[in-house]
């Protein structure tokens, strides 16, 4: 058996309000959300000592100074953009199955509505890039116009849709399923904001052949997860969840695109193997996805690379329902960046907690016992957790 | 007026390797890394050859001619010192020698471009210091 299956559980999860517009800073929302973690979990900011990050601000020493936490054993960050939510899962999983830390905070937080987002990277110039992919971006792309992900995802997708003829209704139900799911979900921004394949069609084109329902949200909010070891986590307030397997994955090479030679091989093609063999369960076993929706041809290669469905056959596979509550593998059962708020996927867990909890209402998985949440990040990274009750 | 230049033109750093790639564009030839051990072409540059792992290579002359293998188009300015330049496609060209770069096809319009398009360098004079590497349609 694998040292790290089944070591450490998701005991809290927690999130601030997410909107468009706010007054409170990145990290004051996130020890938000880390309070209301803790409650979840019925346990106090000074239990906590080890924190993982999964961007490069605020640092854990500014989150830890904030908590009043007396003595922080274990730190970390994961930089690897959208896959690091997961990644810092991992992390964090790790350092509890060593002993290394016993209550492990792992936080997101992001004004990316109020603070100009993504679309403002370019903007801001070469010097704010992430340092992850930030070299290549400023001495190969920017100079020909390229700098946000809407561009270089187009190279990915723009080469999938030729390779493989995709049906425009394989976006569009990706897109229809997660605001669907919104819909029954208390907290996401797009409840109330039903979304038609007509309404999808009719939208006005971003970047060929992204239209604007094929994109994520920019959204305000922090979500935070804790995690604790197997051994404690029954005696806290909640139903643990297992981490059963985790892992990351990255493209070759992870810092540039164009010179991939396997050219539509992203991260998590590589994480699948590694963290279902550590979890010991099959992609047939699970009850439902929580996937890193960037983009809806994002989640087909996603749904590829996992092998629920063959090269190419994504498209079709998410059709007539199959990834909608009460379809075959309910996807994004919180609407997910598409229609619930963007904050880098942690999100995705904090659902996948609350599925296996059975906590979900309207939008419950019936009898949820395995699901995965993956993280794509950067120029394709890929992050993956098996969890189960 | 040479910093005002920088900020309007987004140009490539010009420090380490990308210095040396994009002196020999500013000398209008197009030059890739080419392993000095296992002769595998390479781009983006880097340090070492990620084959093989030797540290030698030459800036080896490229034909020049490829085609294209995928691309962004660009149909809102993304970024305000592309405004004016709308719409574009940043794409990926396959060289002969086998290593893909971004560039643009300044001569096809985005909604126009196809994959396997044939193409050929050309050289932009984007400021006195610094030529980008583009490419225009491959005449049969």
């Amino acid at each position: 058996m694998h040292p790290l299956k089944d070591k450490a559980c998701i005991v809290g999860v927690g999130e601030t309000a997410y909107t468009r517009g706010t007054d409170r800073s990145v990290l004051n929302q996130m020890l938000r959300a880390a309070t209301s973690a803790l409650d979840d979990a019925g346990l106090k900011p000074h239990d906590i000592d080890g924190i993982v990050t999964a961007m490069p601000t605020p640092t854990v020493e500014h989150l830890a100074a904030n908590l009043g936490i007396p003595d922080l054993r274990y730190s970390a960050s994961s930089n690897i953009g959208g896959a690091a939510a997961v990644a810092a899962l991992q992390t964090g999983a790790m350092a509890i199955a060593l002993g290394l830390a016993n209550t492990v905070l792992v936080p997101v937080g992001w004004n990316a509505f109020s603070g100009g987002g993504v679309r403002g990277a370019g903007r801001s110039g070469a010097m704010r890039l992430p340092p992850s992919f930030g070299l290549t971006m400023s001495e190969y792309y920017m100079p020909f116009g390229l700098a946000v992900p809407v561009q270089w995802l187009a190279w990915l997708t723009t080469r999938y849709l030729h390779e493989y003829q995709v049906p425009l209704e394989g976006p569009a139900a990706v897109a229809v399923a997660a605001r669907k799911h919104a819909q029954l979900n208390e907290k996401a921004y797009m409840r109330g904001r039903p979304l038609t394949l007509e309404d999808y069609r009719n939208a006005r084109m971003i970047t060929e052949p992204f239209r604007l329902f094929d994109c994520c949200l920019e959204t305000d909010g922090a979500c935070a997860v804790i995690l604790s070891s197997a051994e404690r986590a029954p005696d806290l307030r909640k139903c643990p969840v297992y981490i059963a397997g985790a892992a990351e994955g990255h493209p070759l090479p992870a810092d540039d695109i164009p010179g991939r030679r396997e050219f539509l091989k992203i991260g998590l093609s590589f994480a699948t193997p590694r963290a279902l063999a550590m979890a010991e369960v099959k992609i047939e076993d699970l009850d439902f996805v929580q996937i890193y929706d960037c983009f809806t041809h994002i989640v087909l290669l996603e749904l590829e690379a996992l092998g629920i469905c063959k090269a190419g056959e994504a498209g079709q596979f998410v059709q007539n329902g199959r990834i909608e509550l009460g379809g075959d593998l309910p996807f994004n059962t919180h609407g997910g960046l598409l229609a619930e708020a963007h904050v880098a996927g942690l999100n995705h867990v904090a659902e996948a907690t609350r599925q296996l909890r059975r906590e979900c209402g309207a939008r419950q998985v019936a009898n949820a016992e395995l699901g995965v949440v993956t993280g794509f990040g950067d120029f394709g990274d890929g992050s993956l957790l098996v969890l189960r009750r | 007026m040479a910093r005002r230049e920088t900020d309007q033109r987004l140009l490539p750093p010009m420090r380490g390797l990308a210095h040396d790639f994009y002196s020999f564009c500013k000398e209008h030839e197009l030059r890739f890394q080419k392993c000095s051990r296992c002769g595998r072409w390479r781009h983006v540059p880097r340090e070492m050859c990620p084959d093989c792992g030797s540290f030698d290579y030459e800036w080896a002359k490229s034909s020049g001619r490829g085609q294209v293998f995928s691309w962004a188009s660009t149909d809102q300015p993304m970024l305000p010192q592309f405004a004016d330049a709308v719409p574009y496609a940043i794409a990926i060209v396959e060289l002969e020698e086998g290593v893909r770069m971004a560039s643009w096809v300044v001569d096809v319009p985005p909604n126009e471009l196809t994959i396997g398009l044939p193409v050929v360098v050309v050289f932009d004079d984007i400021t006195s210091g610094v030529t980008l590497p583009k490419f225009r349609r491959l005449q049969a």
